[in-house]
């Protein structure tokens, strides 16, 4: 993964609002994830044109924090999204 | 008394009648008559009443689901009230048109069953010539109409050792997910058991081609794997707890907490004829009755892991031990954990094989 990397959430991967309960979830086939808050600050970033270069600074004026903190953060959390299938990373 | 939390998931069985005759199929022996089916303008308000409720996934079921005529306006109405829609299906007679229509509705996503993963001996286990060919195609419509796609496969006695060519199958067919399942021993499958119960090197060895295939394929195919009671020791906390997480409603309407529940006597499950969904979900005896722990008694009572498995399957456990509050068998520390070693003895290659009688 580079800071050129362009990640999407994968066919029939949502995030979607769950009202009944107050929170965002991930819905997939079949099943679903309850983000927490830094996947979901990430999450809603991913569009599928981003790339993560582009995220990381968002979130780093966002939260103002460092971007190279940050990078790192949302490069692992993207891998393990990657890993559950969720989002695809090219 | 125990907080009831909202359900996350509606299975909504369409219909009973089937194409197929698998002999591990799970629903009960008793089939719901096409008459008693539920109409369009029902399932229409049991899916708002769902959503409403709290569920997010909806599965469409069977039954074969594409046999109702109304699939399409059914797909629309639940993606109307905002349901995540799941097509379950045996594909058989899926067409482009029917897809294309299906898609256009707003349908998420199609999971479709096989048997095999070579055809005659496919065609043979769903008695159905010509079925496996027929699925193949179309599963590669669901792909080229760009929806994610499943391949479901029920694992046993005689079909395990096709299981790498089953992984090989998703593959090919670019499913996104590939749910390997052993089979469940509820409905027309218990009946099998002798015919389709593996054997622990057996299991142990599908058990490492998944884990290979995991590995090997992280990343870009799920894979989802349901392994057999019959080996365990600990059970599964079957629906994730009765009355918790997934609410049920057959073909003629009737709510139940799980698939095979009606085969538990004495339990008076709702029917959205004469309830709401909520009504029965909340209020209703038959789904307060195995709810939390309350109700359980030795040795499930007082256990460090009551709630993590809440017993096991209630269905299991009257099945095999005649009690339905019993402590599911598949429980090492239930005194009938042992009719799960006779049933391993008793399994072979050599016990005959019964295929169901569907209703059509
Ligand atoms: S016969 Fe096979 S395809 Fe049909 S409902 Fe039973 S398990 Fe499913
Ligand atoms: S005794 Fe009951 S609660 Fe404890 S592990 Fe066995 S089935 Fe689960």
């Amino acid at each position: 993964m580079t800071p050129a990397t362009v990640p999407a959430l994968r066919r029939g991967v949502r995030l979607r609002q769950d009202a009944a309960r107050d929170r965002w979830v991930v819905m997939a086939p079949e099943r679903m994830l309850v983000p927490d808050e830094t996947a979901l600050a990430v999450l809603r970033l991913v569009d599928g044109t981003r790339s993560l270069g582009e995220i990381t600074a968002e979130l780093a004026r966002a939260y103002a924090a460092p971007e190279a903190v940050i990078a790192e953060d949302v490069a692992a959390l993207l891998v393990d999204l990657s890993d559950k299938g969720l989002v695809s990373l090219s | 008394m125990n907080a009831v939390s909202a359900p996350l998931a509606l299975l909504a069985e369409l219909t009973h009648r089937c194409p197929l005759s698998c002999a591990y199929c799970s629903n009960p022996l008793q089939l719901a008559q096409v008459a008693s089916e539920l109409d369009t303008e029902s399932w229409a308000r049991v899916f708002r009443e769902a959503a409403e409720l709290g569920c997010l996934q909806l599965h469409l079921s069977g039954g074969e689901p594409l046999l109702r005529r109304d699939l399409v306006p059914l797909v629309e109405a639940a993606v109307e009230a905002g349901l995540y829609t799941n097509l379950i299906t045996a594909a058989v007679t899926l067409d482009a048109k029917r897809i294309a229509a299906l898609r256009e509705a707003g349908l998420d996503h199609v999971q479709i069953s096989v048997q095999d993963a070579e055809a005659g001996r496919a065609d043979a286990q769903a008695g159905f010539p010509g079925g496996h060919v027929r699925k193949l195609a179309a599963a590669a419509l669901v792909r080229e109409a760009g929806l994610p796609l499943t391949i479901n496969a029920v694992v046993h006695r005689r079909n395990l050792p096709s299981l790498p060519g089953l992984i090989a199958l998703a593959e090919a067919a670019g499913a996104e997910r590939l749910e390997v399942a052993h089979v469940q021993y509820y409905g027309w499958a218990l009946a099998n058991r002798d015919a389709l119960l593996p054997d622990r090197a057996m299991l142990d060895r599908a058990t490492e081609q998944v884990e290979a295939a995991r590995a090997r394929l992280g990343g870009r195919m799920v894979i989802d794997y349901v392994v057999p009671d019959y080996h365990a020791t600990r059970p599964k906390p079957c629906m994730g707890g009765w009355g918790r997480r997934f609410i049920v409603v057959n073909p003629a309407g009737r709510v139940l907490p799980c698939h095979a529940a009606e085969s538990l006597p004495g339990l008076d499950f709702p029917n959205v004829r004469e309830t709401s969904l909520a009504e029965a979900w909340m209020g209703s005896d038959a789904f307060n009755r195995f709810r939390g722990t309350g109700w359980m008694p030795a040795p499930c009572r007082g256990c460090a892991l009551a709630e993590a498995d809440w017993g096991g399957c209630r269905c299991q456990a009257y099945a095999l031990t005649g009690e339905i509050d019993a402590t599911d068998p598949a429980c090492s520390l239930s005194p009938h954990h042992g009719v799960l070693a006779d049933a391993r003895a008793g399994a072979g290659d050599d016990a005959p094989l019964v295929h169901r009688a569907q209703a059509r």
